[in-house]
């Protein structure tokens, strides 16, 4: 027996289809407890009533067995390889597309992916570059990870990104976020998770962004700076009155999270990008015991 | 903030009397409407075949399944999850759907602009917010899909839903010029300054 995880290409094409529609269903416990903290905070009672009705959506789609949301969103899988894991990477982006389009025409989902130029529909949730297949390798042994995560429109189109320079400093970057989530107001579908991507290059700073908008409630920036930074603009945006739907109230976010690189000397990027409430992810962990679901 | 239980269609008196802050509930037909599918009619010059004079859009393009014909799916289209997305983007489209079709309510969220605003009041009509993202419980409210115009657009389609009791909406904009949204945007810009502050930042 080799010291090696061997990934089985047909069981990936079955996880992708299984997270997708999972992801859809459920919503992760973190978000959950998250609900009950804004729930419990709130002060305003149009609010409170927004609140406990996306809070009743969470129950229904649970005991209908429906998707939480209709927005099928783009779907993005984050595929993280561990150590000894051997797997041939251009059929797993394949099953990873298979199982996609297997999960649209069978379940059947609303396929939400258009071209961009034609507008043309291929009613499978794929297209060009479509599911969005990010791969990465992390240091633990004989793992291999795939996070799904469908991003709704609403809150995607509350993407930012501003080319600051050194002399904009940290002071440059708040306002740009207060800013921003201000003008986003209640078309993102607030309570959000803001995503803020600083540093690197225009697009290590958007995918930063990104990054930071679907990782898990209190989980906190590994980097001391941004994870106090983040901490900071989390109390801001939520003095700003905005609230659920953008009909006022005091939880606007349910967070603020904060993703960093290093960047140029002149350089001094900020990009935003925001989950909705419905903060929806699944994934799949492979081990040599086997396929693990869960959030 | 009164309660209005609505049988659609209903008529510029009954549009005009709701305030901004008030709930309804409707029942009845209901459009579900969309990006491509207001494209299509307003750019594109294609004339929808439905009577919508007095009724309620939604901004919608809903999940479905394709069944065979019966009473129960008069077009053989079945409600999956019927949900609503963010009504921003076809703000420019208010206009025409009530001046060309007769359109009363816009039903949406994260709200309209000024000129949906100006429509609602020449017109008399108003935007109801739904809790954007609260598509299971949106569901429950969908009897059938009654029918379906420029599907070639699917899921961008003008659907027909017959619905029960579909609500309660929050009455976000009127006809008399009031708007939650305008009022919360001009807090939260009175705020601006306050949380600015409290990051430190040097005005």
């Amino acid at each position: 027996m080799s010291g090696k995880l061997h990934i089985d290409i047909p069981a990936v094409e079955e996880a992708a289809k299984l997270l997708y529609i999972r992801a859809l269903k459920l919503l992760p416990d973190d978000i959950k407890r998250g609900f009950r903290r804004l729930d419990s905070a709130e002060t305003d009672g149009t609010a409170k009533t927004i609140l406990a009705t996306m809070i009743e959506n969470i129950a229904v789609a649970e005991k209908t067995d429906n998707l939480l949301c209709q927005d099928t969103g783009i779907p993005i899988f984050n595929v993280e390889i561990g150590r000894d894991v051997e797997v041939d990477g251009v059929e797993l982006k394949e099953a990873i597309r298979r199982g996609t389009a297997r999960a649209t025409r069978e379940y059947p989902l609303r396929s939400s992916v258009v071209h961009p130029l034609t507008r043309k529909n291929e009613h499978t949730s794929s297209g060009i570059r479509v599911p969005v297949i990010n791969i990465d390798f992390v240091d633990r042994p004989r793992t291999l990870r795939i996070e799904m995560i469908p991003k709704g429109s609403g809150s995607e189109n509350g993407s930012f990104l501003k080319m600051l320079i050194p002399a904009d400093g940290i002071d440059g970057i708040k306002t740009f976020v207060i800013d921003r989530v201000m003008e986003a107001g209640g078309k993102v579908c607030p309570p959000t998770i803001v995503g803020v991507g600083i540093g690197g290059t225009s697009d290590l700073c958007m995918h930063l962004a990104k990054v930071a908008a679907t990782r898990e409630l209190g989980s906190v920036c590994s980097d001391p700076e941004g994870a106090a930074l983040e901490k900071l603009l989390s109390n801001a945006v939520n003095a700003l009155g905005i609230g659920p739907q953008g009909l006022g109230g005091d939880g606007t976010a349910f967070a603020v999270h904060v993703e960093t690189a290093a960047t140029h000397i002149t350089m001094n990027p900020v990009a935003i990008n925001i989950q909705c409430h419905s903060a929806r992810r699944a994934s799949a962990t492979f081990t040599p015991s086997g396929v693990e679901i869960g959030f | 903030m009164a309660h209005h239980v609505l049988q659609m269609p209903v008529g510029e008196a009954q549009a005009r009397a709701l305030r901004t802050g008030d709930t309804v509930t409707f029942s009845g037909s209901l459009f579900g409407i969309r990006d491509a599918t207001q494209i299509h009619m307003f750019d594109r010059g294609r004339k929808a075949r439905f009577d919508m004079r007095g009724h309620a859009v939604i901004h919608t393009a809903p999940n479905v399944r394709k069944v065979p014909a019966s009473n129960e799916c008069p077009v053989g289209y079945q409600p999956v999850c019927v949900g609503t997305t963010t009504s921003d983007r076809m703000e420019r489209f208010t206009r025409p759907l009530m001046a060309q079709y007769g359109v009363r309510f816009v039903i949406g969220k994260g709200g309209l602009r000024e000129a949906s605003a100006d429509a609602f009041r020449e017109l008399g009509g108003a935007y109801l917010a739904i809790i954007g993202g609260t598509a299971a419980l949106e569901t429950t409210w969908i009897e059938r899909i009654l029918d379906v115009d420029l599907d070639d657009l699917n899921p961008e389609s003008l659907w027909h839903f017959q619905v029960r009791d579909f609500g309660p909406l929050l009455v976000a904009m009127d006809s008399h010029g009031g708007s939650i949204y305008e009022r919360v945007r001009e807090v939260a810009a009175g705020k601006r300054a306050a949380a600015l502050a409290a990051l430190g930042v040097k005005a």
